[in-house]
């Protein structure tokens, strides 16, 4: 335990990266219990200037994602303990904070993966297997940006907007999920393409309450690389 | 044009003299003309064509000027709050609901119909938002604070154990809702912890005050036998 806490933030995901066998790995397979780490943007903070504020971008991963994490990994560890016990009550009561926080973890993920910076490919539309399949499924990019965009701004509260492969039925959808309820929760053959995050810290610093700026505007900065990566090794 | 009389609710804006020559001023308002006032349903009727009567909801001020909560709670966080976020749910519910069988309902009417026992209607997220937002701006005053007292403290102190325990219990709530939410201080008029299970003999030692916490719009006006003293907006606290 002593260990762990000597090793700053950097250096342990640096080393859980790089190390097939890493130290901080090692110390957690002693427990038995693998602690999550807030994984690194693949860009600076200020690259998705101006379509997402640096201030948004660090906020964003440096408090609310690792907040996420910080409390996943402390319902995990209370979850190993009630099941050792046999404590029912506690694992059961447990289940909404695992889905919350480990659902948080999940979704925003995968939301950095699905931004890139122009200069890295940001914003430059879908070509070949998924581009083709935007077309058929949705009749053409525009639309598709038109209906995540109807969707996201029509979502109450909090939560995510989803462009969707359903692996059985071989078909793109659009979906929402409230809070940070993953998208399988929706159904379980549903694999995430792109997510947008239409949480208020998402967007609330720089467009305030205008969330179909933000939704208009970001996809200058959707990564089309990744979700095509994802769909073309989906099958 | 028919000149319904101002409500008794009158805010710190509205001077002595209400009448002007193109009908009465609502501070805030780019609608001169239009006759508006606060009744306690929060109707209000009369449009500057002259013609015809139609029945909106309006946009209560808080009872308090804008800045009167400075530190605590900024000009600025007031103007997008109230001025941008409640002003658009009064404006969606309006015209979500022209033309449909809640036109002409009151707002608390209109939030249990579209609340629809948990299947809920598209205008309940609106309505609901407009009553929760004028509660909450209620639930707050310039110079506030403090503690309560009278009948008031003795059941807080009764049913929490002490006030200091009921603030505990109620930032705890107000910091675990998930996602969008509402905290609130409720009275409830039957003890018993089970959905909407009636006591049909309550008496007095059946009530008790709770401390509850709801998710989006919701809130205790669709619960049965709940009445909300307080609340809370906790949207993204957590």
């Amino acid at each position: 335990m002593a260990v762990r806490t000597l090793l700053s933030k950097k250096t342990l995901t640096t080393v859980l990266r790089n190390d097939p066998k890493p130290i901080g790995a090692a110390i957690t397979q002693s427990r038995g219990l693998h602690v999550f780490t807030l994984p690194d943007l693949a860009y600076d903070y200020g690259a998705l200037e101006p379509v997402i504020s640096g201030e948004i971008m660090q906020i964003h991963h440096q408090k609310h994602h690792q907040t996420y994490i910080t409390n996943y990994n402390k319902a995990l560890e209370q979850l190993h303990d009630s099941v050792a016990k046999a404590d029912s009550l506690t694992t059961v009561k447990l289940q909404n904070a695992i889905k919350f926080n480990g659902g948080g973890h999940i979704n925003h993920s995968i939301f950095w993966k699905n931004l890139a910076p122009v200069r890295e490919g940001g914003g430059e539309p879908p070509k070949e297997a998924l581009g083709w399949a935007i077309d058929t499924n949705f009749g053409s990019l525009e639309a598709l940006i038109q209906k995540v965009n109807a969707e996201g701004a029509a979502l109450q509260g909090s939560g995510w907007v989803w462009l969707a492969l359903d692996k059985e039925l071989k078909r793109l959808v659009v979906e929402t999920t409230a809070n940070q309820d993953p998208l399988v929760t929706k159904g379980t053959s549903l694999v995430p393409l792109l997510g947008i995050d239409v949480w208020e810290h998402a967007y609330y610093l720089q467009y305030k309450n205008v969330r179909p700026d933000y939704l208009k505007n970001i996809w200058k900065v959707i990564n089309w690389k990744y979700a095509s990566e994802v769909y073309e090794n989906a099958f | 044009m028919k000149l319904l009389s101002p409500s008794a609710t009158s805010t710190t804006h509205i001077s002595s003299s209400f009448f002007l020559p193109n009908g009465f001023q609502n501070h805030g308002s780019s609608s001169a003309t239009t006759f508006k006032f606060s009744k306690n349903q929060g109707r209000c009727v009369g449009n500057d064509e002259g013609t015809q009567i139609t029945a909106k909801f309006e946009l209560k001020p808080p009872p308090y000027p804008l800045n009167a909560l400075e530190p605590i709670m900024s000009q600025n966080t007031f103007e997008y709050h109230w001025g941008k976020h409640h002003r658009a749910y009064v404006d969606n519910l309006n015209k979500q609901i022209e033309g449909t069988d809640l036109d002409g309902k009151s707002l608390e009417e209109t939030i249990i119909m579209s609340y629809n026992n948990g299947d809920i209607l598209p205008a309940f997220n609106n309505a609901a938002q407009v009553w929760n937002h004028d509660f909450f701006w209620e639930s707050m005053k310039p110079g506030g604070g403090g503690k309560p007292s009278g009948e008031l403290l003795k059941l807080i102190e009764r049913d929490f154990g002490s006030f200091e325990k009921f603030v505990e219990q109620f930032k705890l709530a107000a910091s675990t809702q998930f996602g969008s939410g509402w905290a609130w201080l409720a009275y409830k008029e039957n003890r018993l912890d089970v959905g909407n299970a009636v006591n049909p003999l309550a008496t007095e030692e059946d009530k008790k005050l709770v401390v509850l916490k709801s998710p989006n719009a919701v809130n205790p006006l669709v619960w049965n036998h709940h009445h909300p003293l307080l609340t809370i907006d906790v949207w993204e606290v957590y």
